[in-house]
């Protein structure tokens, strides 16, 4: 019968083209609306890492000044990133299965071949357990080790744009760049990255792409690379220089820690804590012990990466769909009173009332389905739109992509949409008296 | 059979009650040809309904083909309409957007056969009423005696034991007109019951049997068995 009543809908929307055309529109032009934020949310706030967002752990410690806000979060909200000092303590001690320390900065990649000309890349200092523990993917070789690491090893891996650009997109492992001077080998070469949001770095800014080029941070921090990314003092330091900044109270670099299941989580805690104690003794962490370990998810909860007015934009734009269902809902009564003669001949014949629900909510569906593809395409529509109005912002790119998820979940919701705005105007139909219309067909 | 016994249908509205049928008691027996007659607001297109279990009514009882039928849920009325009785209406009544072996097909749909025992009885009865030509045309490319012929199949379908007819010729010409009664009257001699309303004594006259219903009630005086009375 369902495939009967899907004919009866199809030959209805045909016979009433301007009626099935308005509400195939309200439908569409609400889910188009609707998915466009919605899409932007998803992509805000979905899990850049679902494989291992709960064993790896941002890591904070509280070594502001008692008397001010560190980051905007209230003084009991500890800094998001951390000091050199503490960063390289912790990294020394290797409690944690793997441990990241890293930071931002920028640099200038000389290739090799005479004709390219220099240019900047954005770079990442880090340490040799990054790539494993955010399975970087790999398009040639690998990361470096921790030997590489320990060894102040001058190796990169490069962005799959940058090898492409330097070395033609081939396999550039073993080859060297300069940079700033100084020669890289190349270990290895990324993949695609699309990491939305780029989780292990929300200071900068959550929705920009994986930096270009990748190398030890111990190298870094001796060829005196300064972080391009936020850096936030409390406290002045004494000295000028370089080794000055490093000992100061600034924080300016990203902890990660890969810690599974609670023992462990606890156990880091714990050492966390008593490291706190141990600088305490000696003058610094002067507020109360306030460590904090968030997995991913949390991280990005607590970091508000979906703006808050992005959550406005998707309660307006739900509001918005509701309006156009409404219209629905009204076209749909208009469209089934005027069949009523068609209803009333049906019951005559033998139709119950569950056959005439049935047959006009799969009507219904059809109409929310041709609603949903129309509504597919307003939301691309709309993405371009929001591409094109802020294409000065790189990230936006990042935030207009539409995955399959979305484009089934549109159909998903026009058709639920279709059906709930359905719901009255079927149940008027299904009580139309079988005797009411018959003599004036 | 069709038996109503003492059926009264009132209808309601805030400050006026209308008496449509008082105490209506009628007998049709198996295989009999039924005429109704009657003026106007007389009470026949009620009495035709409640037959049909289009309409409920408000006393009295009514069986049909054996059965108490006066108080069924909607499915069970539904599911008696569908198998037991045919419907065929002044202006047809025919799904315009659906061709005539599809209007054919509605109250085969709601029976549940599977597509191949629809489609030969679909097929059958519209040979049967001298349209297999226009299979697939719609009721708008059709004359208005075809278009009654396509309901006379559509009724006929689901081979009910009784047929309801409300003024079938009321909208066709002498001629088209004469052609539907004669359909009638050899499906009447196949077995199947038949009640039909009408305004036409001439055409009342083909029936067995004459009913003519006057302020909702059989005006037993003018109840006329036809064959008895030209015998």
């Amino acid at each position: 019968m369902i495939r009967y009543y899907i004919k009866l809908g199809v030959l209805s929307i045909l016979k009433n083209p301007v009626l099935s055309v308005l509400m195939v529109a309200a439908i569409a032009i609400g889910i188009g609306a609707c998915m466009t934020i919605l899409n932007i949310n998803y992509v805000m706030s979905g899990n850049p890492i679902p494989q291992r967002s709960d064993v790896l752990f941002h890591v904070q410690l509280d070594s502001w000044d008692p008397n001010q806000s560190a980051d905007d979060g209230g003084l009991t909200e500890p800094p998001n990133q951390v000091t050199y000092l503490d960063g390289t303590a912790l990294l020394k001690a290797r409690k944690a299965r793997r441990q990241v320390l890293s930071y931002q900065s920028s640099r200038v990649l000389q290739p090799a071949d005479r004709d390219l000309r220099p240019f900047e890349v954005n770079t990442r200092s880090t340490t040799a357990d990054f790539f494993p523990m955010f399975d970087a993917p790999f398009l040639y070789g690998r990361g470096w080790d921790q030997a590489a690491d320990d060894g102040l090893e001058q190796v990169v891996v490069l962005g799959k744009e940058v090898n492409e650009r330097i070395f033609g997109g081939e396999n550039s492992v073993g080859r060297t760049v300069m940079m700033n001077d100084d020669v890289y080998r190349v270990v290895g070469v990324l993949d695609e990255w699309p990491l939305v949001p780029r989780f292990y770095d929300v200071t900068t800014q959550a929705f920009n792409e994986v930096e270009e080029l990748f190398f030890p941070f111990g190298v870094s921090v001796a060829e005196e690379v300064g972080g391009s990314g936020n850096t936030n003092c409390w406290k002045p330091w004494d000295e000028a220089g370089w080794s000055a900044f490093l000992n100061s109270e600034c924080v300016w670099m990203q902890m990660w820690a890969e810690l599974h299941g609670a023992d462990e989580k606890q156990d880091y805690m714990a050492f966390l804590d008593a490291y706190v104690e141990s600088q305490k003794a000696i003058g610094r962490f002067p507020r109360p012990l306030n460590n904090r370990l968030n997995d991913v998810m949390e991280w990005m909860a607590d970091q508000e990466v979906v703006a808050d007015d992005v959550q406005v934009l998707l309660g307006l734009a739900i509001l918005f769909l509701i309006v156009c269902l409404l219209n629905t809902i009204g076209l749909l009564l208009a469209k089934i009173m005027r069949r009523s003669g068609d209803i009333s001949l049906r019951r005559a014949l033998g139709a119950s009332r569950n056959a005439i629900f049935s047959q006009y909510i799969i009507e219904a569906g059809v109409i929310g389905l041709c609603g949903g593809i129309l509504g597919i395409g307003l939301t691309w529509l709309g993405l371009r739109g929001i591409e094109v109005l802020y294409r000065q912002y790189e990230f936006v790119e990042n935030l207009v992509r539409m995955d399959w998820v979305m484009i089934l979940a549109a159909v998903a919701l026009a058709i639920v949409s279709a059906l709930g705005a359905a719901l009255y105007p079927t149940w008027r139909a299904c009580r139309i008296h079988p005797a009411e219309q018959l003599k004036t067909l | 059979m069709l038996c109503m016994q003492n059926i009264s249908k009132v209808y309601r509205t805030d400050s006026v009650e209308t008496h449509a049928l008082r105490e209506f008691s009628l007998t049709v027996e198996e295989g009999e040809f039924v005429s109704v007659t009657g003026p106007s607001g007389s009470g026949k297109t009620t009495f035709l309904n409640i037959a049909g279990l289009l309409e409920e009514f408000s006393n009295g009882k009514y069986e049909l083909d054996g059965k108490n039928v006066s108080r069924l849920n909607d499915r069970e009325r539904s599911r008696v309409r569908n198998e037991k009785i045919g419907f065929i209406f002044q202006s047809f009544n025919l799904i315009p957007e659906l061709d005539v072996f599809d209007n054919v097909d509605v109250p085969l749909r709601y029976r549940g056969m599977n597509a191949a025992e629809r489609k030969q009885r679909i097929e059958r009865v519209i040979e049967m009423v001298g349209l297999a030509s226009r299979m697939h045309h719609l009721p708008s490319q059709l004359s208005g005696g075809q278009q009654q012929r396509v309901a006379i199949a559509r009724a006929l379908a689901g081979e009910p034991r009784f047929l309801l007819a409300d003024e079938p010729t009321g909208n066709l010409d002498s001629s088209m007109a004469a052609s539907v009664m004669e359909l009638l009257t050899e499906i009447n001699h196949t077995g199947t019951t038949i009640i039909m309303v009408t305004h036409e004594a001439t055409l009342a006259r083909k029936a067995d049997r004459n009913i003519s219903v006057r302020d909702g009630r059989v005006n037993s005086g003018q109840a006329i068995h036809i064959a008895a009375a030209t015998a």
